[in-house]
């Protein structure tokens, strides 16, 4: 490891204090080294707390382009004491710690495996600015000043991100470049630079962004033609729906009139978002909400409405530490069951998983067309990692003139010429998806009750077994109607070329991308698959059949995926290897490689045993 | 089961103005027990719908979950209708009315449904004043679960099996002043003659529309000792005024108004008279109203009447500044951001 080139190859983390403006700062060097064409993923490791708690900021960077997060840090940048001890006691030997020099280090915190770069951080800021608030903020702009002159990142590129950050406060910009100025000077004067662990300009990026997931998806629902939002806040699903606000106020106004083509109703919990969600669709408007671990637990009841009276709805969870309320601002992937069950009685869900703000922005769409295809309801399992981090992504893409699929809706004409009697759940094309009218479309046909207790073909209660029974089964047969038209999954191989496979989907998915490349460097070569949907079509199951084992990855203690495979493709559970990474942290790929390789040396000495008897 | 109907229309029955007979405003027949109140509200909804000359198709009838809450069933069969989930009718209402401003919402909740499970739609959709009828057929107890008692139940009030109930009533009427609910009725199912103009204009009025409706549930809380007995709310019930709506009569002048008679102009140009029996108390005084309810408590009599009305407020459509068009009526065309802009965007995560 430590022969490996730290050119543009390295992880950085920024250690702050929660609410004192370095999180802009970081984002801003974050995104220099973006503008250097390299390939960077910052992460944010934030407290649930709105100020004072310690908030990390870090930053891989990978001349190679892994997005995953990467175990170890090279250099730490320490603007808070709180954390100062573990911080440095987290440092890779051999790496760098740059901290505020103004009051010395104690002597309990120096490590002679480590280089410390001290910067007077308080002290420069006393010196020259007299603003209290000023001085917090520029403090952040000086390490980043200081940061770029020992990484060899261009004045240019950081000048250029501010003044594009002060676009209309343009006053706002010669200070800031005096403060990074004055980071770059002390450097320059006190210390020999740039460090190994640097920055080279390459041309890495391509036409690639940088971007959140969650605003991904609030753009992404304006795109799919979402006109309803109810939501009620919670981390880390609340940035998604400011990110559908912020982007339906600059295409969503009618030129005209001014007035708002959308409604956002922030409900008083998520029974109510669920409920206006599930009544707005109902309706024939887009409507979706989003919301995190607790508010999908609230909103278990409705789903199951919707899913037995057929009414489309799309639901983002962004997925967090739990359970219960857990670690709030940390990720997981742990409301799969959950979410693929929600509701008692027999419900099942179509689930969606995207891995990139590009995914996220896609599937947003994909949602509103199967909901509104399938009539029911669809969750998009995001996590906070995805959701809260900016990630390098494929830019967006609207294919021109998309039609929305909005299924099937018999409209005022379709009713006039029907000389038959409607009925709402009459299975009319054999796929198990009904006809739906909405309310309104004619004034003599095509009316009926929507309702959760038992109904008959034509939406009439019932009590008789074998009209529930036929409604059942349609619902079952839907669902395999689904499996047709989700997202298939992503194979990496045309042909297997392995008898071991690994599995994966969302987040886990850069870091299983570059798990497969580091085994195949230490000779294994292993073919890989990236689930995209739920249901599972034949593809899945023919990857797990083809495999003699096949590593599932996930991030939750339970297996979530693995139950939610063996229960539904009835596969040998013998064959799912689990690699399970749940601490709240984004998995790594070392992480995977290790667990694969104790799994695989385990095999073998097995096999060994076996056959030496 | 409960009343029956001809199973073929009289050519000579009466037409409303767009050429229906009540029978297009009926629902299926009721399951309810026979004599139960819900029915007679059923019978006065579509009577009131019906004489407003209303297309039928152009309400949406909303509701929870109770004996109350399936009665949508059984009235306006050319309607669509949603059965919801218990208490939280109110924001599946909420959501369709965002999605389409220009149906009538017609909420139908029960006194299990609205005071105590879906306590917080209750309040929430009333602070949004979401344009919608939402009508409490209140018989202070839980009929669908056979019986037990209800948070409308009175302080004292004795139940079929003899158990007094210890906790104080909510009441809805009060609280819905309270919260800024800008329409506020309370009404009694066994008078039709109340409740058909209170419906009405209930139903012209743009935003929230209470109508609390007594409605005793003969299976279960009929007993004497109910404080929601027919009997009972027969011997204590007091009328603010007798109300008359008055469709779209633009001759109606406020200047037929007296100390006795009050005229409100509806949003939709119709006329709500007021025939006010006490001086004390003024419908658009918020006030007075409370004063009146809290006096009718003391005197342990059951204030009937439009309450209080507030005609100028704004719903939520009008309080979001969403467009006149339906939502539901905008496709892609309107929705989906212009060619170029996601090119820009996406320069702008550069
Ligand atoms: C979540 C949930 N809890 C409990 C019930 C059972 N339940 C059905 S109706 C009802 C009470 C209905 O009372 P009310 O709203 O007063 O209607 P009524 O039958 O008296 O007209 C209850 C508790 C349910 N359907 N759902
Ligand atoms: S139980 Fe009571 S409320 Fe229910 S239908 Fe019978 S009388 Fe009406
Ligand atoms: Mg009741």
């Amino acid at each position: 490891m430590s022969l490996e080139s730290k050119v543009n190859n390295f992880v950085i983390r920024l250690a702050n204090v929660n609410g004192t403006g370095s999180a802009s700062a970081n984002y801003m060097f974050a995104k220099s080294i973006f503008r250097m064409g390299v390939p960077v993923t910052p992460k944010n490791i934030f407290p649930s707390n709105i100020q004072g708690l310690p908030t990390w900021y870090e930053i891989r960077v990978s001349e190679k382009g892994y997005l995953g997060r990467r175990e170890g840090i090279d250099i730490m940048v320490s603007v808070n004491p709180q954390s100062m001890a573990k911080d440095i006691a987290n440092i890779r030997s051999g790496g760098y710690f740059l901290y505020d020099s103004t009051k010395q280090l104690d002597d309990t915190l120096i490590r002679d495996d480590i280089f410390y770069f001290g910067i007077p951080l308080m002290q420069m800021c006393n010196e020259n600015y007299t603003d209290p608030r000023q001085r917090l903020l520029f403090k952040n702009i000086i390490y980043v000043g200081a940061l770029s002159a020992l990484l060899n990142i261009e004045f240019e590129v950081l000048q250029t991100l501010l003044e594009e950050q002060f676009v209309g406060k343009e006053k706002l910009v010669a200070p800031n470049v005096k403060a990074l100025q004055l980071g770059i000077d002390y450097v320059h004067q006190n210390y020999k630079y740039p460090l190994d662990c640097r920055i080279e300009r390459r041309d890495l990026i391509g036409n690639r962004i940088l971007i959140d997931g969650n605003s991904a998806s609030g753009l992404g629902a304006v795109y799919a033609g979402a006109t309803v939002v109810s939501w009620y806040p919670i981390t880390p699903s609340t940035s998604l729906v400011e990110a559908f606000e912020e982007y339906a106020k600059k295409y969503r106004i009618d030129p005209e009139t001014g007035k708002k083509n959308y409604a956002i109703v922030q409900a008083e919990d998520e029974l109510a978002a669920i409920g206006m969600a599930i009544g707005a669709n109902w309706n024939g408007a887009r409507s979706f909400t989003a919301t995190s671990g607790p508010g999908l637990s609230l909103m278990n009841e409705f789903l199951g409405i919707a899913y037995f009276s057929e009414v489309p709805v799309v639901l983002v969870d962004v997925q967090r530490a739990g359970p219960s309320t857990g670690m709030p601002t940390r990720t997981q992937q742990s409301d799969i069951l959950m979410g693929a069950y929600a509701s008692h009685g027999d419900t099942k869900h179509v689930l969606l998983f995207p891995s990139t703000p590009a995914e996220c922005f896609d599937m947003m769409a994909d949602a509103f067309d199967l909901a509104e295809s399938l009539q029911t309801p669809v969750l998009v399992m995001s996590d906070l990692d995805l959701g809260m981090n900016d990630h390098l992504s494929a830019p967006f893409f609207w294919e021109k003139d998309r039609k929305y699929k909005r299924g099937k809706v018999l409209s005022n004409e379709d009713l006039e010429k029907m000389n038959t009697r409607y009925g709402r759940y009459l299975d009319v094309d054999n796929d198990g998806i009904p006809y739906r009218t909405i309310p309104g479309a004619h004034s003599t046909k095509g009316a009926y009750f929507t309702r959760g207790s038992s109904h008959d073909e034509y939406g009439l209660y019932t009590e008789d077994s074998a009209a529930y029974v036929r409604v059942m089964e349609r619902l079952e047969k839907k669902f395999e109607t689904a499996k047709q038209i989700v997202p298939k999954p992503i194979m990496y191989q045309k042909k297997d070329k392995s008898k071991i496979g690994i599995l994966f989907f969302g987040t886990s998915t850069y870091s299983s991308e570059e798990a497969k490349d580091i085994l195949l460097l230490q000779g294994v070569e292993i073919d890989a698959m990236r689930l995209r949907a739920f249901p599972f079509n034949e593809d899945v199951n023919l990857f797990i059949e083809n495999h003699d084992f096949v590593f599932l990855i996930e991030q939750n203690r339970d297996a979530q995926m693995r139950t939610l495979l063996i229960g539904e493709l009835d596969v040998n559970p013998k064959k799912l290897i689990k690699v399970l990474n749940y601490d709240g942290m984004p998995i790594t790929a070392d992480f995977i490689v290790n667990k694969i390789t104790k799994e695989l040396e385990l095999m073998n000495q097995y096999t060994a045993e076996t056959l030496s008897i | 089961m409960t009343y029956l109907r001809p199973k073929f229309a009289h050519p000579n029955l009466p037409k409303n103005k767009l050429g229906f007979t009540r029978k297009e405003y009926e629902g299926s027949l009721s399951t309810l027990c026979a004599g139960c109140g819900h029915d007679s509200i059923s019978a006065a909804i579509v009577e009131a719908c019906w004489e407003m000359n209303i297309e039928p198709h152009k309400v949406a009838k909303m509701s929870g979950i109770g004996c109350s809450s399936k009665t949508p069933a059984y009235f306006l069969s050319n309607s669509h209708g949603f059965n919801s989930v218990h208490g939280r009718m109110p924001s599946v209402a909420t959501g369709a009315n965002m999605a389409n401003r220009e149906l009538v919402y017609l909420g139908v909740s029960g006194d299990g449904d609205s005071a105590s499970i879906g306590m917080g739609q209750f309040v929430h959709v009333i602070r949004r004043n979401l344009n919608m009828v939402y009508i409490v057929m209140n018989n202070g107890c839980y009929g669908l679960t056979k019986g037990q008692d209800s948070a409308t139940a009175d302080v004292g009030s004795k139940s079929k099996s003899g158990s007094i109930n210890q906790f104080e009533g909510i009441d809805l009427c009060g609280l819905a002043i309270e919260l800024g609910a800008t329409f506020v009725a309370q009404s009694f199912s066994g008078d039709k003659s109340q409740l058909i103009p209170i419906i009405q204009a209930a139903i012209s009025h743009p935003g929230f529309a209470l109508i609390n409706v007594l409605s005793p549930c003969v299976t279960f809380n009929n007993n004497v000792g109910s404080t929601k007995s027919y009997d009972y709310v027969r011997q204590h019930i007091e009328a603010t005024s007798t109300v008359d709506f008055v469709p779209f009569m633009n001759e109606i002048k406020t200047d037929y108004q007296n100390d006795e008679v009050k005229m409100v102009e509806m949003h939709d140009g119709s006329w709500l008279r007021l025939h006010k029996l006490s001086q004390s108390w003024n419908p658009d005084d918020k006030l007075s109203a409370i004063n009146a309810l809290q006096n009718s408590h003391l005197n342990q009599e059951i204030l009937t009447g439009i309450l209080y009305i507030d005609n100028k407020s704004l719903e939520t459509h009008a309080l979001l500044g969403t467009t006149e068009i339906p939502l539901n009526k905008l496709d892609e065309s309107t929705l989906c951001p212009k060619d170029g802009f996601l090119e820009e965007l996406n320069s702008s995560f550069r």
